[in-house]
């Protein structure tokens, strides 16, 4: 029969001399393999301290965002529930009442933003989805939590800071400035 | 009054003397545990533990106070005093040895001349091995108080290993006995320290000696006793706590005294080569032998990691044939060949 690779072995099973048999020469070899790790560079990152940098299209947390004047730019239309394949996101809408003009952009915003984010598969479906650029995915994970309830993302959570209120936060968030 | 005449400084000295060794024998034995994860991770491109302490120096305390706040479980059909007894007798054996081995010449402090060596014994290696041997009772009581069947069979495997290996080793050192004449340790290093290290007249000598060491102190490739995968940690599989430190110590303990038998006995001791002690002052030269028998004893220990790291673990038929059929033979010959040469000699 041909053989299928040229690196095809038969099995050797004769004895063992006497010197493998004392397994000497074998074992200063295998050393020899160990010591020289010693040298070779270790490929673990420390990583509380370090962090390994993520690739620029990375889809992480999800950001609820405001315009220049720190409005909320979300109408609550629905179109990213919809769009999401995991079910993660549900939102009640709401009238914008007259002197709030400074906090929603539009007549109608979202009173109730959630996400679960146990659910959430960080697809990005819903970024893609809105109409108004109200929600993009950000650089961050989702931290661990206690409890289930702990990973349903509120409107608090996920709202960008104001960018009037507070730019240092808001430029964190957007990540224009260093961490 | 008979009892007055009695040195008592030598007591109080003595007893200072043996407080020392055994704190510094556990201090180093606290961070031989430290070392060996260390150097198993570097051995693996690994970081090893970095997270406690600068360079994870405090990592040993938070493993021993971990141990120290671990229930202490004692199983209900076991023999309870031979239980509390294992652990115990495994450490004092450990302990024990450090007794005779010569840690420097000797130091001047207050006007005396105290003697590095807590018991310069006339018969001090018959001694060791006579301890060494007991240690393994410490792994057979443990074994068989546990009543579990792989602690059982685990203490059985070590005890059957400790007895093969201890020949070998026995012969091995014949032949060094042969050379230096004496079974004084303090008398062997003045030897080798006026001459030749013994490792130059006996290499295989040594080269047994090293491999029953392992064996002895059940460490890889030999610590079948302790097998994880087949015995589930064998012989202290049933212990907790501390009591399950004190096997796990009393391990890195036997390899340090192990490390400073080898050193004694093939390597001069507290010799540091090419550099005469006699005409330093009494303290300097003290102070050089220990650091000198102690950077003997850290090369060891890394060896004696660096094998674990590297060697799997022997199946027990290649155990058992590798101490009769190739160490025990290989000892005889050379103990033939070592006492042939000296007569030749005619020494």
């Amino acid at each position: 029969m041909q053989a299928l690779t040229n690196r095809a072995k038969p099995v050797e099973r004769r004895p063992m001399t006497w010197l493998e048999s004392i397994y000497l020469w074998n074992i200063i070899k295998g050393m020899a393999i160990t010591f020289s790790h010693i040298f070779k560079k270790k490929p673990t990152i420390n990583y509380p301290e370090q962090k390994r940098p993520f690739s620029p299209v990375f889809r992480g947390l999800h950001v609820l965002n405001r315009d220049e004047e720190g409005r909320e730019r979300c109408t609550a239309c629905g179109l990213c529930a919809v769009a999401c394949p995991a079910e993660a996101i549900t939102m009640e809408a709401a009238e914008r009442l007259p002197g709030e003009e400074n906090l929603y952009r539009e007549e109608k915003y979202a009173a109730k933003y959630e996400i679960n984010m146990l659910r959430c598969i960080f697809c990005g479906l819903c970024e893609e989805a809105c109409p108004k650029d109200a929600i993009y995915l950000s650089e961050t994970f989702a931290p661990s939590n206690y409890t289930r309830k702990g990973f349903i993302y509120g409107k608090d959570d996920l709202l960008i800071p104001d960018p009037k209120q507070a730019p240092a936060d808001f430029a964190k968030a957007k990540g224009l400035a260093e961490a | 009054m008979i009892l007055l005449s009695f040195d008592w400084m030598l007591a109080v000295e003595k007893l200072i003397l043996i407080a020392v060794i055994i704190l510094a024998s556990l201090g180093i034995a606290l961070y031989t545990t430290f070392a060996e994860r260390k150097v198993a991770a570097i051995l693996q491109d690994r970081r090893g533990p970095n997270r406690a302490g600068p360079f994870g120096l405090l990592q040993p305390l938070a493993d021993g106070l971990k141990l120290f706040f671990k229930e202490d479980l004692i199983p209900n059909n076991s023999n309870k005093f031979l239980f509390i007894l294992g652990p115990a007798l495994a450490m004092t054996a450990a302990l024990m040895t450090c007794a005779v081995v010569p840690f420097g010449d000797k130091a001047e402090v207050f006007g005396r001349t105290v003697t590095l060596q807590i018991a310069d014994v006339n018969i001090g290696i018959l001694y060791v091995f006579a301890v060494v041997s007991l240690g393994v009772y410490g792994i057979m009581i443990g074994g068989w108080a546990s009543n579990n069947k792989f602690s059982l069979i685990a203490a059985l495997r070590g005890a059957s290993q400790a007895i093969s290996y201890e020949l070998a080793m026995g012969l091995s050192l014949i032949a060094v006995l042969m050379i230096t004449g004496t079974l004084q340790l303090g008398e062997i290093v003045k030897q080798q320290m006026s001459g030749q290290w013994n490792i130059v007249y006996q290499p295989l000598g040594f080269l047994i000696f090293f491999i029953c060491a392992l064996a002895e102190c059940n460490r890889t490739p030999f610590d079948l006793p302790e097998a994880e995968n087949e015995l589930n940690f064998g012989y202290h599989q049933e212990y907790s706590s501390m009591k399950m430190g004190f096997y796990l110590f009393a391990e890195y303990v036997n390899m340090i005294i192990s490390s400073a038998v080898m050193a004694t006995l093939f390597f001069g001791g507290y010799d540091l080569p090419f550099l005469d002690e006699s005409t330093l002052p009494v303290n300097i030269a003290a102070i050089i032998g220990v650091a000198t028998l102690l950077t003997k004893i850290v090369i060891f220990l890394f060896v004696f990691m660096w094998i674990r790291w590297t060697i799997p673990r022997f199946r027990y038929d290649q155990l058992m044939n590798l101490g009769w059929k190739k160490m025990i033979p290989l000892a005889l010959a050379n103990m033939l060949l070592t006492g042939a040469v000296i007569l030749w000699l005619g020494k």
